[in-house]
């Protein structure tokens, strides 16, 4: 099979940009995006979004991003799967470019989260919990956080502040990051006494909701102009995977089977182990899952996810770095630009572009876009090129 | 709000009917008409008796719309006596402090905030405990 390359990457800060519109955060990631790939043009667009027709009573994205970017006429869609619509959108654009049929496509990740606040916002994210028997019981997506954060600590006996790592990694790692939302180093006090969301979900066990968009130039290798200067990163694995909606569904729910069969296939895919990973940017929208998602890929066993954040293994200088440029938690989670956010920063690691965080000698990322508790999970392992 | 969903869901929300499956003898909640055990085809109805366990739960303090007005509440996964697992808030619970495993009963209350912009309340499914059930009758 051809080679897919992510050619461009372009991103705007995450954080409450009152004055931009969903339509001017995506057109600025992609103009952005464009420019980076050293003037492609795109043939096609997959746009990832959440929540934009709740959110900005927005639907019908692919066509008026097209307008507003300039690119009127070119094919546009909107991809959705929670949390997962980035890594989807990704997804769908490797597919049409692997297959021959789009030369370059566009994939941009954009989220507007700010426009409504506190429970319009709770109400339009328990969409994406099972409507009639969970969000009608008043399941927030935070709660459902908290019922596995509760449940994991029960029975592997975790103590409390056991998830502090993981948010202490995250800010740590998001300083270096111009286009995070929150650039500041946290201490464990301050986890420790920060304030409960939903019992023993704490804020700092959570990423903010914010807006923000990310977009991605895709090629093949082998149409990329021969003048062409950057480093090519080439998309080595893609893979896909759904659970139930409703955790209550699942035979067992501490065990995140979409990151698990997803994350296997794309590293088969890839030809790669585990220990040929050099870097893990997971779905840190809540500790907990980040710790399930360490489990699930294979990095730590049932039950020890969390150790991982406590001995700095995922440090930038550990045996898995992980959140390397902050995270959903540091960086800020912008919904369906999310998985497309991820993509951007293994790329900026890939091409050793990551400054004062660079990963020495990456060469392989793997990153992992969750829709819900993992209700949908989508992994691409991302490869530099020699 | 959405009247028809609610008509539709009365089965479930007010007898927790669910399914069995007549080839393995799974008990199904919510009904789906197929298996998630065998995967087989399972259309015939099966009450639940509503009694269970806490398996985990949170407290919700920042609610959606619609749900404002009763917060702080308590929302739980309560795995039922004949095996499927549901979602559902907890009700009725005085001073006693709520621990995983402890023995849970359904019982029928209102699910959101009066008064919403069509005025239905929407009835359904809360559990609590069993053991003040037998004090308060
Ligand atoms: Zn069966």
């Amino acid at each position: 099979m051809t080679d897919v390359i992510i050619a461009g990457i372009g991103q705007t800060p995450v954080g409450e940009h009152w004055e931009l519109g969903i339509r001017n955060l995506a057109t600025a990631a992609i103009r952005d995006a464009l420019q980076n790939s050293g003037g492609l043009k795109p043939q096609a667009l997959f746009v990832g979004n959440m929540l934009a027709p709740n959110l900005s009573n927005q639907a019908h994205l692919g066509a008026l991003i097209a307008e507003y970017t300039g690119l009127t006429g070119i094919e546009a869609i909107t991809l959705e799967a929670a949390g997962a619509s980035g890594g989807a959108a990704l997804r769908q654009g490797y597919l049409a470019v692997s297959s021959g049929m789009v030369d370059v496509a566009l994939v941009v990740g954009v989220e507007k989260f700010t426009d409504k606040i506190g429970a319009d916002v709770e109400e339009a994210t328990a969409t994406e919990n099972d409507s009639d028997f969970e969000s009608i019981h008043g399941m927030t997506i935070g709660a459902q956080a908290a019922l596995l954060m509760k449940r994991y600590m029960h029975e592997n006996n975790v103590p409390e502040n056991g998830f502090a790592g993981f948010a202490l990694n995250a800010h740590a790692n998001s300083v270096a990051n111009p286009n995070a939302a929150f650039r500041k180093a946290i201490k464990a006090e301050m986890y420790a006494k920060s304030e409960m969301v939903s019992d023993p979900l704490k804020i700092f066990d959570m990423a903010p909701h914010l807006d923000g968009a990310a977009a991605l130039v895709l090629t093949r290798r082998e149409l990329i102009p021969s003048d062409w200067q950057g480093q090519p990163v080439k998309i080595a694995g893609s893979a896909a995977s759904t659970d139930t909606l409703a955790l209550h569904d699942r035979k067992d729910m501490l065990r995140f089977d979409t990151a698990q069969i997803s994350a296997s296939k794309a590293m088969k895919q890839a030809g790669i182990e585990l220990n040929q990973i050099n870097f893990f940017e997971y779905h840190d929208i809540f500790n907990i899952y980040a710790a399930l998602q360490l489990e699930a890929v294979g990095f730590a066993p049932r039950g020890q996810g969390w150790k991982l954040a406590e001995d700095g293994s995922i440090g930038l200088k550990g045996r898995i770095p992980c959140a390397t440029l902050g995270g959903m938690k540091a960086r800020g989670f912008a919904g369906g630009a999310a998985g497309v956010y991820q993509a951007v920063e293994a790329v900026t690691q890939l091409r050793g572009q990551a400054g004062a965080n660079q990963i020495a000698g990456a060469q392989f990322g793997l990153i992992q876009s969750l829709g819900g508790a993992a209700s949908t999970a989508v992994s691409h392992i991302l490869q530099k090129l020699g | 709000m959405e009247i028809p969903r609610h008509w539709r869901l009365k089965k479930q929300r007010y007898g927790l009917v669910g399914e069995v499956c007549p080839h393995c003898n799974h008990k199904i909640f919510p009904p789906r008409d197929v298996c998630p055990n065998c995967g087989d085809e399972a259309k015939e109805q099966f009450a639940f008796s509503g009694k269970g366990e806490v398996y985990s739960y949170t407290t919700v303090y920042e609610a959606p719309a619609g749900f404002d007005a009763n917060a702080p509440y308590t929302v739980a996964i309560v795995k039922l006596e004949e095996g499927p697992m549901l979602t559902a808030q907890l009700t009725d619970m005085g001073e006693q402090p709520i621990q995983i495993g402890m023995s849970v009963e359904m019982v029928t209350r209102k699910m959101r905030n009066d008064g919403d912009e069509r005025g239905v309340i929407v009835y359904g499914y809360k559990f609590r405990p069993v053991a003040q059930n037998a004090i308060a009758g």
